[in-house]
């Protein structure tokens, strides 16, 4: 399956850019693809998730095509 | 209505252009019209601030404001709401946000408008970047809790 993962605020600067294309194969989790991504970084406690622009837990598995995202919690308003 | 903006924008003239533009929804309806607007402040964390940069995650942004007032809607009988939001660079005294709701009575305007500005704040996906007055740059790492009093 492919998948577009981006990535916002600090979570960007961690990471060291704002996007990535892959090719996974499926049944993958939030988490699997954080750490296929970044094996040497650790996930941020605090860390946000949302598959095609919808909150998600790290364990919510992902299918084709999705758009998944990183964030830090919001500080909007 | 939902609106992301680029540039400075003057909050009571949106509101009246507003209201102008939905006359025939609020004329001789409402009974209670309840304003929020936030402002950007010059020090924040004990530091002075000079600037800030607004990050969003554009369509998600939109989205979640419209789920949150669709469940302002659903919990309150409301006539209307607008939600303006800025991104991108502001400066002190820069209005960042404004919500209005408009209902029949006041009781239903002034729940809904503190709920959608509560919601806004832990789940619209913004994010502040600030400047300090050395020029440096710190991310916010977590908003304040609107309901515990501060200074």
């Amino acid at each position: 399956m492919s998948i577009k993962v981006r990535y916002f605020a600090s979570l960007k600067e961690l990471v060291g850019h704002d996007r990535d294309d892959c090719e996974f194969v499926t049944g993958m989790t939030v988490l699997n693809v954080w750490h296929k991504l970044m094996p040497e970084k650790t996930i941020p406690a605090n860390v946000l998730a949302a598959i095609n622009m919808e909150y998600v837990s790290l364990e919510s598995v992902l299918t084709d095509a999705d758009e998944l995202a990183f964030f830090p919690p919001v500080t909007g308003g | 209505m939902i609106k992301i903006c680029t540039a400075e924008f003057k909050p009571y003239q949106e509101l009246e252009a507003y209201q102008v533009q939905q006359k025939n929804k609020l004329a001789g309806k409402q009974g209670a019209a309840n304003i929020f607007v936030g402002t950007m402040r010059d020090f924040n964390a004990g530091e002075e601030v000079q600037g800030m940069t607004l990050e969003h995650y554009p369509v998600m942004t939109e989205k979640q404001l419209e789920k949150i007032v669709s469940e302002a809607k659903e919990q309150w009988s409301l006539l209307d709401t607008l939600v303006i939001h800025r991104v991108g660079d502001v400066f002190p005294d820069d209005v960042l946000v404004l919500v209005v709701v408009w209902s029949v009575h006041r009781g239903a305007a002034f729940d809904a408008c503190r709920f959608i500005m509560e919601a806004l704040k832990s789940r619209a996906p913004f994010w502040k970047q600030e400047i300090l007055k050395d020029g440096s740059r710190r991310w916010v790492d977590k908003n304040t809790d609107g309901y515990v009093q501060s200074v």
